[in-house]
């Protein structure tokens, strides 16, 4: 696997054409590194120039932020744009939405401004330009739902591109009750993935994936880490881990293509 | 003598309009308790939000049957108005129906036989609305917040409506030369029957009728101010200046930012005196524990929400049993409010502390770490409310200013300032996993 990162680019003097922002979950957190290489793969596979910062990336400051620490948050962000600045970043792709959210409307404030895109609408815009192909391959016929991530869909509206990319797996695409802009949360957002829920009848991602499962489909897709973490683990909850499969977009779409 | 009604008319009136301009300045001075927001930007998209949301109802009827009937009662109470204009008239000036000698009769026929239709379709819609709240008992209409006053608001107005639209039918089913004329009474006429004998009695309760429907209507005007029914004229505002930037983005608070600039900044001297002309004042609070830390807009929020509980049903962490609702938290800053506005009356014009405050006293910390940012309610607001910003700012001042986070979170974010991860992982690890298998 190529990960070249943008200190190697800078020695040679060139510039990539995106910079892969992985995430604090995408860098550290088992299920997540496994989309961080699904994506790779497809990157490296469809020939784009990108690079990480790898130790020069730091966490963008959203769960501090949501947390309610503004201070922690800005302190992250002036730090990551002072390293982005440097290197005279233009395009930025993240496979987090919580990374896209931050990078994408609260960086610039703060003096970061960069065009910022989901990995989603990434892959899109590589299919549109032909530099990417999506087969069914494994999947053809399967039924799969997809679990619109909050600061993808209703932060910022961005609902089709997923889909487009789901649709081209050949598959059978089914709607949730609460899909787009009614979409549920997964439970993890606003920095509730490092806590314990406060005192209540049920966990946010069990009464997700009761919804996803009323659908009856062989996939759950997603779109978020932090999504793929609370969705699997739901999964697990109802014991349903040997039917249906909790998979990222970048997953579905390497695995069709056995990358 | 002739003229008293005219007088006894010009008194209400004046008393009427009187007292609600007084409650209007009350509260738009509490509104502005609230900090300083811009919302000057962009008015083009502002006034369409505002012609789609609270004058084309474009979110009421995500709900297709509350929507459908609420548009009824809404164009009702809109058009209505005209004829409210000729009863003010009229009363002012002892004619009779002055419309029938200024307009076409074809035209005002068909304008007061619009209005008896939609008396009817007014009358029809409250009464569903009052068996969805009643009888059939929705379950966002059952939450805790929606005890005692809240319940009995929702239901008077309903009363309200049937009251007035019942005058307004009588009214015009009373009056024997309207109805000889035989134009626009197209409800009226099959009441009529019941008057037409008896044309001292009929006359006698079209005066009656016309007398409580206007008074009825002031009254009405005058309730608004203590009801969540503010939100018939405070849509409008409130759509127009709500945020038009993406929901994910949170604001970045300018006074940290001052903070931080000042830390990056290898030559700044952070003992340096304040430049001439800035004025120190008093340290700024982070976040908020009261209404007045929050932005007026926040506050215009407050008294435009309808109780409609949309947004708590959305709600994830209210749909899982949490105490979170948004709806509360918009009805309890506006209670606070309220509060803090009748503190300022009691001691002429200044804010004397009460030992009391919306953190805890109507809030507590569990609703608000209870939230997901989700943006479901705001999503889901009909008009355009945003919870979560109070939500957000709330949190703000429990961090910042009480340190008072959940463990886990302090955990986390001394994770982040230590290692630059929200876990304990060292930064220098951050690309390993290119290549573990
Ligand atoms: S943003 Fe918070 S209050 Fe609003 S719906 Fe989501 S969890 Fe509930
Ligand atoms: S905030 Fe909006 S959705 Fe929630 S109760 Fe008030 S008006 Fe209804």
């Amino acid at each position: 696997m190529k990960v070249p990162t943008m200190a190697e680019y800078m020695a040679e003097g060139k510039q990539p054409e995106v910079l892969f922002w992985v995430g604090c979950a995408g860098s550290f957190d088992d299920r997540a590194k496994k989309i961080t290489k699904a994506f790779v793969k497809i990157l490296n596979n469809a020939n784009v120039e990108f690079a990480v910062l790898g130790a020069e990336e730091s966490c963008t400051g959203d769960p501090a932020k949501r947390a309610g620490n503004e201070f922690l948050f800005q302190m992250q962000a002036v730090t990551n744009i002072e390293v982005m600045n440097a290197y005279d970043i233009k395009k930025v792709v993240t496979a987090c939405p919580h990374c896209f959210n931050t990078l994408k409307n609260e960086y610039p404030g703060l003096g970061g401004t960069y065009e910022v895109m989901h990995h989603t609408q990434f892959l899109k815009s590589l299919l549109d330009d032909g530099r990417l192909k999506i087969e069914g391959g494994s999947f053809k016929g399967k039924k799969i739902t997809f679990h619109d991530p909050c600061y993808l869909g209703r932060g910022n509206e961005v609902y089709e591109a997923p889909r487009e990319l789901i649709r081209k797996l050949d598959v059978e695409l089914v709607e949730m009750k609460n899909c787009r802009k009614k979409g549920l949360c997964c439970g993890a957002g606003g920095a509730q993935m490092f806590k314990d829920a406060e005192p209540g009848d049920k966990e946010v991602n069990i009464e997700r994936t009761e919804q996803a499962l009323e659908v009856q489909p062989d996939i759950i897709a997603t779109g978020c880490p932090f999504c793929n973490t609370m969705m699997t683990d739901g999964i697990k909850n109802k014991e349903k881990e040997d039917s249906v499969i909790v998979q990222d977009i970048a997953e579905l779409i390497a695995n069709a293509q056995d990358l | 003598m002739e003229y008293i009604p005219n007088i006894l008319f010009a008194i209400l009136l004046i008393f009427g309009i009187g007292y609600f301009g007084k409650n209007v300045k009350k509260l738009s001075r509490n509104i502005n308790l609230g900090k300083d927001v811009d919302r000057s930007d962009n008015k083009s998209q502002r006034w369409k939000n505002m012609g789609m949301i609270a004058l084309g109802q474009s979110k009421m009827v995500r709900r297709p049957i509350a929507g459908f009937f609420h548009i009824i009662v809404y164009v009702g109470f809109v058009i209505i108005n005209i004829e409210v204009l000729e009863i003010i008239i009229d009363g002012l000036f002892g004619t009779h129906r002055v419309f029938t000698k200024v307009l076409p009769d074809s035209i005002y026929g068909f304008l007061i036989g619009t209005f008896e239709i939609l008396a009817i379709g007014v009358l029809i819609s409250v009464i569903i609305f009052w068996i969805r709240r009643n009888i059939i008992k929705l379950k966002r209409f059952l939450s805790a917040e929606m005890k005692g006053w809240p319940k009995s608001d929702g239901n008077i107005i309903l009363y309200f409506e049937i009251v007035l639209m019942t005058l307004f039918i009588v009214m015009n089913a009373a009056d024997i030369s309207f109805q000889q004329a035989g134009n626009g009474n197209v409800i009226s006429q099959y009441l009529y029957p019941l008057f037409e004998g008896n044309v001292e009695t009929a006359h006698i309760i079209e005066k009656v009728a016309w007398w409580l429907h206007i008074a009825g209507i002031l009254v009405f005007l005058n309730y608004l101010y203590f009801s969540k029914h503010l939100h018939i004229l405070l849509a409008f505002p409130n759509t127009f200046y709500a945020n038009l930037k993406p929901k994910g983005e949170f604001v970045n608070d300018a006074n940290v930012t001052k903070e931080v600039m000042l830390m990056m900044d290898p030559n700044a001297d952070p003992f340096a005196a304040p430049a001439e002309g800035e004025d120190e004042g008093e340290p700024e609070k982070f976040g908020a524990s009261d209404v007045q830390d929050l932005n007026w807009v926040q506050l215009l929020n407050s008294y435009t929400c309808t109780e409609c509980g949309r947004c708590t049903s959305e709600c994830p962490a209210n749909q899982t049993g949490k105490k979170l609702s948004p709806r509360k938290i918009m009805m309890d800053t506006r209670d606070r409010l309220e509060e803090v506005g009748k503190n300022i009356d009691a001691n002429k014009g200044t804010f004397i502390d009460d030992g009391k405050s919306l953190l805890n006293d109507y809030i507590t910390p569990e609703e608000l770490w209870a939230c997901t940012s989700c943006n479901a309610c705001v999503e889901a607001c009909p008009v355009s409310i945003d919870p979560l910003s109070i939500i957000m700012e709330m949190r703000k001042y429990l961090v910042m200013e009480q340190s008072a986070a959940p463990t886990e979170l302090n955990v986390m974010m001394g994770n982040i300032e230590n290692n630059g991860a929200p876990w304990p992982y060292n930064q220098m690890d951050r690309l390993n996993w290119k290549d573990e298998n």
